[in-house]
């Protein structure tokens, strides 16, 4: 509609923007808050079904081999997204580099992995809140408005402005993360008595190396969302500074944060309990006998889950608002908010899937539609900075991070990607064929019928030389 | 009725009242603003203007 001077809130300036966009607000500190906060929330529960699957030394294998997936990861993406610094992330680097239709899928691997990652954290937040409950001897509580309430707060934080919201993550990010170095160090053994049992506690494969491989799944939990720094790109101050600097500060984080949780849970847990715990950190703290240390990781674990919403849907709503501006959705979902900057039609159409979601599918349903729509996304990655180093090759264009070995990273991520693919067909194949079957699909909508109203030379705004051999 | 169904209200009080802020500014946002200014945003600009990728 056409504006007047009437129309004009106060609040805002009587020069009315003529052009809006993402503020440039953030630093390292919240890129890595964004990546760890998504994450950390594994490390607090999930990663121990591996536990069950294979016993504690088939956890640690896990734990270890998707740590060098996502290690590749972490210095792939970097070294990509320091150059294509804009919003969507990794949808908008297959867009420059490999095409359209890639790009459209992993803008929907994006959204479907963080969206329900977000519905299974707002189940989390319901069933901690249960079970505090529980504990001071109320039975019965209604789940459903403590679901609501996380998901509702969480978006209102994301509509008004990211520097709120990430700053928000960065405390309970923090807060969590110094938990478990905290569990770590008063019950390790060079700190007197120690209540740890590794000696009793451990034993051998109990399924064998087929307990291992079928363990691979949820070794996934202790990383599955650090890829995300990238969405961040096209509000940090210093792009090809921050991010390289916020994503392996991240990795690095989350590597020491799985190994502690690993050793501190399986010396005080017997693998037959640890396998099927549902909150294994405050289980391990209750274990040690300490109230203190009950009360800091209850906490730990509720601010874990929270962090983790909240950078799912900074995360899905900046996806999704890209693949609008490029018109790859309709544009409407490219607006920004003109006094919060954010991409607010994103955040608000997003809010009732993930309502959906939370309040009525199962929690492992959600959990492994989101761990598929993240491994197919790892699956691209190497495949797309392949392509960058041979259409942008070093010397021909800027970047903030130059990964290290290449292409050997790339093909270890690859190689490990056939592995976990495997390991979750083993689990649930059938989800995986329809959630493959559904990306043919909407390919097949996008190329025939959407296409059609994106502009094509529009799309491609990066200041670039022309690709090598074109 | 204990404190736990005070915080289930509460908790069902403070979640429309997110939902309407939402709403509501959302709502007076499109009507003050003409759709060429939301979706004025573009990829890149801030590059375009600042960088170049030569070495």
């Amino acid at each position: 509609m056409v504006e007047t001077a009437t129309q004009i809130p106060a609040s805002i300036d009587a020069s009315t923007p003529e052009k809006v966009g993402l503020l440039r607000v953030l630093g390292p500190a919240h890129v890595w808050a964004l990546g760890v906060g998504i994450v950390l929330v594994g490390e607090y529960m999930g990663w121990n079904f591996a536990v069950g699957k294979g016993g504690a030394y088939a956890a640690l294998i896990a734990c270890w081999f998707a740590g060098v997936l996502y290690t590749c990861v972490a210095m792939i993406d970097s070294e990509v997204t320091s150059t294509v610094a804009a919003a969507g992330g990794q949808y908008t680097q297959a867009k420059h580099i490999v095409g359209p239709l890639m790009a459209f899928n992993v803008g929907l691997y994006l959204v479907f992995a963080y969206t329900m990652l977000e519905a299974a954290n707002a189940i989390t937040v319901g069933f901690l809140i249960d079970t505090v409950a529980v504990m001071t001897g109320h039975d019965g509580l209604d789940q459903r408005p403590f679901i609501i309430l996380a998901i509702m707060f969480l978006a209102w934080l994301n509509y008004r402005g990211v520097l709120a919201t990430l700053s928000f993550s960065l405390v309970i990010t923090a807060i969590a993360f110094s938990a478990i170095i905290i569990l770590f160090l008063a019950t390790a053994p060079f700190m007197g008595d120690s209540p740890l049992r590794h000696a009793e506690l451990m034993t051998d494969l109990p399924y064998g190396w087929l307990g291992v491989l079928a363990s691979m799944h949820f070794g996934l939990w202790y990383y599955l969302g650090i890829e995300g720094t990238t969405q961040a790109a096209e509000e940090v101050r210093s792009p090809a500074r921050a991010l390289p600097f916020g994503t392996l500060a991240g990795i690095i984080t989350l590597l020491i944060a799985a190994t502690l949780t690993w050793y501190v849970c399986v010396g005080l847990m017997p693998w037959e309990y640890l396998g099927q715990a549902g909150v294994p950190l405050f289980d391990a703290a209750r274990l040690s006998g300490s109230t203190f240390l009950m009360v800091l990781l209850g906490i730990g674990t509720l601010f874990a889950t929270l962090a983790s919403a909240n950078g799912c849907i900074c995360d899905a709503s900046r996806a999704w608002f890209a693949m609008g501006r490029d018109h790859y959705l309709p544009s409407w979902f490219g607006a920004v908010h003109p006094t919060y900057r954010t991409p607010y039609r994103s955040i608000i159409f997003l809010v009732p899937i993930a309502l959906i979601f939370a309040l009525g599918a199962p929690l492992d349903q959600v959990i492994t539609f989101s761990i598929l729509s993240g491994l197919l996304e790892y699956t691209f990655m190497p495949l797309n900075v392949i392509l960058f180093r041979r259409k942008w090759p070093l010397e021909t264009i800027k970047r903030g991070y130059e990964h290290p070995f290449h292409p050997i990273p790339a093909i270890v991520l690859l190689c490990l990607c056939g592995v976990a693919f495997f390991a979750v067909f083993l689990g649930y194949g059938t989800q995986l064929v329809a959630m493959v079957s559904f990306y043919v699909i909407v390919s097949l909508w996008f190329h025939f019928w959407r296409y059609r109203f994106v502009s094509r030379a529009a799309q491609f705004s990066m200041p670039w030389p022309r690709p090598a051999g074109y | 009725m204990d404190i736990w169904n005070f915080m289930e209200y509460a908790a069902w009080a403070l979640s429309a009242l997110f939902g309407l802020f939402i709403i509501i500014d959302w709502l007076r946002t499109d009507s003050t603003y003409s759709e060429e200014v939301l979706t004025s945003s573009r990829e890149g600009e801030l590059e375009a203007l600042t960088e170049e990728h030569h070495i």
